[in-house]
């Protein structure tokens, strides 16, 4: 079993939802960003998301691609990512660790290498955000010989049909996009979201994970009892690029995580364990 | 039920989900698949009815002025010194570039699916401005992105789009050119699918885009090999374009793909030269990859980051290229040669003085090495040279040159 399939069943005994925040690899150094991920478990996170960063991030908002930019001019590249997971490793073994990014950063290593460096770093599972499963058949192959899970996402206007297709491939977890728009974007509705997982829970047994528009202790709070898992990205990111100076910003990473899993854990108490 | 044939613009190569052999495809995030897939059945619906071909027919011939000349360079030809050189007088369109030709088309396509709202990027201008134009011409709400260098360096398109009733938005993100303008149209795209239209200014982007601007520029190289074949009864021997990311040049080339004697030849931005990496060569100095939602060749740092374009013209200073163009390259169907700054802006000044007419620098990089081929095949040899758009838009660039301040 997956790293990231034991720790949703794990979560699913303990009956919680699974948070799960996003940081840039990188942002606002590859040094700080092994630091930082040890924050994000300190602070309650039970999956960390690293981001690849990628000149052209065409599904971010302005705050990731901010993050990438930052993160790009420190001189991040795969190389010192798959660096950092493996320095992060050797205080973390449990916590599993997901590489979300584009492309053509993959392209350009060859997949089978990416894939193999991930591996073997420590990485658990890829989201690949424009590489939908109709052009993923080499990246398959190469995660399935590497026991890497690989990521979808399931669009708010993903038809049924299609999101068939995407579960018979997926690993790991699904990944509902909240809403039409890009990460950091503003206009979530729990009660369509509610009705959209459970449109996913109809064709997968794999778990449910939410993200875009989780903004805040509140958001992710409405949207626990209904996933598996939330999501947070861009209102940590946007508090690495306020902070990345400050010598307290893994303290501030903690805390802000702590405060999405009290909201998270006070709406899902009693939850379906 | 269409045929693949059909739905794939009567190309046997273009594969499920727009493949030309490894290029092409569909990379981009779940949230875009569906309304591709909505956009690829209504194209498919739509070059299947009658009404919709009619309907483009007149739109081309009563408002954007087709059939459009095919002139015979004779000053230029005796300057060059070889064969006979003939431009496809795409200057002449409605709004002054081939540009029109696609948004004309996609516009008709966008009333048709029901949308109101109309989204572009642009570089030079010249797609932005015959976006605003038809979406005027529609009573259709109309927003363009352009890079903020490229606002800067296009300030009279600019205000073109204004006057027809666009919103042009400036992108200040990454190397503000025509790449970042592209990935804020995207995202733009995504937030209001329900609504909105992307009207994509090139062969570029995701399956159906590259078969869907192709197949509404091929108008032009139809035109041309019934014009050429009237003047001088027979092919040509070579058709030569300039290549940003790809339209005229495809849309002239495609009519003449099954003709083996027409050397296909496109011209890339040299900028600088290849040597100095500042240029926007990427069939020529770049390798394959994925961006805006296709595989193709690409300008990119060894892992894969898109970096820095340059060329005196802002329409080819594009990191990307069409992904059947990538596929041209390597079947070896069509050549690929760049010509520098310097080359384009020379051929300006010898076609502003010699014939008469002011070229876009884009195209400009087209005549400078169409030039040079017709000195190369001689005096019993035809070239022809899509004149992919006027130069006025360029005067500003052009007197910087020279010092002068307009
Ligand atoms: C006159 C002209 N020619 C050529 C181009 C390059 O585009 P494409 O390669 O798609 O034809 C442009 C783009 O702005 C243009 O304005």
């Amino acid at each position: 079993m997956s790293r990231i399939t034991e720790r949703f069943r794990a979560c699913r005994s303990a009956g919680r939802t699974a948070l799960i925040p996003y940081i840039t690899g990188g942002d606002p150094s590859p040094e700080e960003t092994v630091r930082l991920m040890h924050a994000l478990v300190a602070g309650g996170a039970d999956i960390i998301e690293v981001g690849v960063p990628f000149s052209d991030p065409m599904a971010d908002g302005p705050v990731i691609q901010a993050a990438c930019a930052r993160a790009l001019a420190a001189g991040t590249t795969p190389a010192r990512l798959f660096e950092v997971v493996r320095r992060f490793r050797e205080d973390d073994p449990d916590t599993p660790v997901v590489f979300m990014g584009y492309a053509n950063i993959l392209e350009a290593a060859g997949y089978a290498a990416f894939v193999r460096d991930a591996a073997a770093a420590g990485v658990d599972g890829l989201l690949t955000v424009d590489l939908p499963p109709e052009e993923a058949g080499e990246l398959a192959d190469e995660a399935q010989a590497q026991g890497l899970d690989l990521i979808y996402l399931a669009a708010p206007n993903t038809s049924t049909a299609r999101l068939e297709r995407v579960c018979a491939v997926a690993g790991g977890f699904l990944y509902a996009v909240a809403l039409k728009g890009v990460t950091g974007s503003a206009d979530l509705d729990a009660g369509r979201v509610e009705q959209q997982v459970a449109g996913i829970r109809r064709v997968t047994d794999l778990p449910v994970a939410v993200g875009f528009g989780v903004r805040d202790p509140q958001s992710a709070a409405a949207l626990a009892p209904c996933a598996d898992g939330v999501i947070v990205g861009s209102a940590l990111v946007r508090m690495i690029g306020e902070h990345g100076a400050a010598p307290d910003l893994p303290e501030r990473l903690r805390d802000a995580v702590r405060a999405l899993r009290r909201a998270m854990d006070e709406t899902t108490t009693g939850g379906d364990s | 039920m269409a045929t693949k044939a059909e739905q794939y613009g009567g190309d046997p190569a273009v594969g499920q989900d727009g493949h030309f052999g490894r290029f092409g495809g569909r990379f981009v995030s779940e949230t875009l698949v569906g309304p591709l897939e909505e956009l690829a059945e209504a194209y498919a619906e739509a070059r299947r009815d009658p009404a919709f071909q009619a309907e483009l027919d007149r739109e081309l011939r009563d408002f954007v002025g087709r059939p459009t000349p095919l002139y015979l360079a004779e000053r230029l030809t005796a300057g060059a010194g070889g064969a006979r050189i003939y431009f496809k007088r795409e200057d002449l369109a409605h709004t002054g570039a081939h540009k029109v030709n696609n948004t004309v088309g996609q516009a008709v396509l966008a009333a048709r699916m029901g949308k109101t709202r109309i989204i572009a990027e642009t570089g030079a201008g010249q797609h932005g401005v015959a976006t605003a134009t038809v979406a005027a011409r529609m009573g259709l709400e109309c927003v363009v992105y352009m890079g903020a260098d490229d606002v800067r360096r296009q300030a009279a398109n600019v205000y073109r789009m204004r006057l027809l009733g666009a919103e042009g938005r400036a992108v200040d993100a990454g190397t503000r050119t025509l790449k970042d303008a592209m990935n804020e149209a995207m995202r733009d795209w995504v937030a209001n699918i329900d609504n909105t239209f992307y009207i994509i200014g090139t062969v570029a982007g995701p399956h159906p885009y590259p078969t869907l601007v192709r197949d509404l520029q091929r108008v032009i190289g139809v035109e041309t090999r019934a014009q050429i074949l009237e003047r001088e009864g027979r092919l040509p021997d070579a058709v030569v374009a300039c290549v940003g990311g790809g339209s005229n040049a495809l849309g002239i080339f495609h009519p003449f793909l099954d003709d083996a004697g027409v050397r296909l030849v496109g011209v890339e931005a040299g900028g600088e030269g290849l040597a100095s990496g500042r240029h926007a060569a990427p069939l020529n100095a770049g390798r394959p990859g994925v961006l805006h939602g296709a595989r193709s060749y690409l300008m990119e740092s060894d892992e894969g980051q898109i970096i820095g374009t340059h060329s005196i013209s802002a329409g080819l200073d594009y990191p990307g290229v069409g992904p059947e163009h990538a596929w041209l390259k390597d079947t070896g169907r069509a050549e690929y040669v760049t010509v520098t700054d310097a080359g384009a802006l020379a051929a300006f000044h010898r076609l502003s003085r010699t014939e008469g007419i002011l070229p876009a620098l884009e195209t400009s990089h087209a005549v400078a090495h169409a030039e040079c081929l017709a000195a190369e095949l001689g005096p019993d040899a035809t070239v022809v040279v899509n004149l992919s758009g006027r130069g006025d838009k360029d005067i500003a660039t052009v007197a910087a040159q020279e010092g002068i301040e307009l």
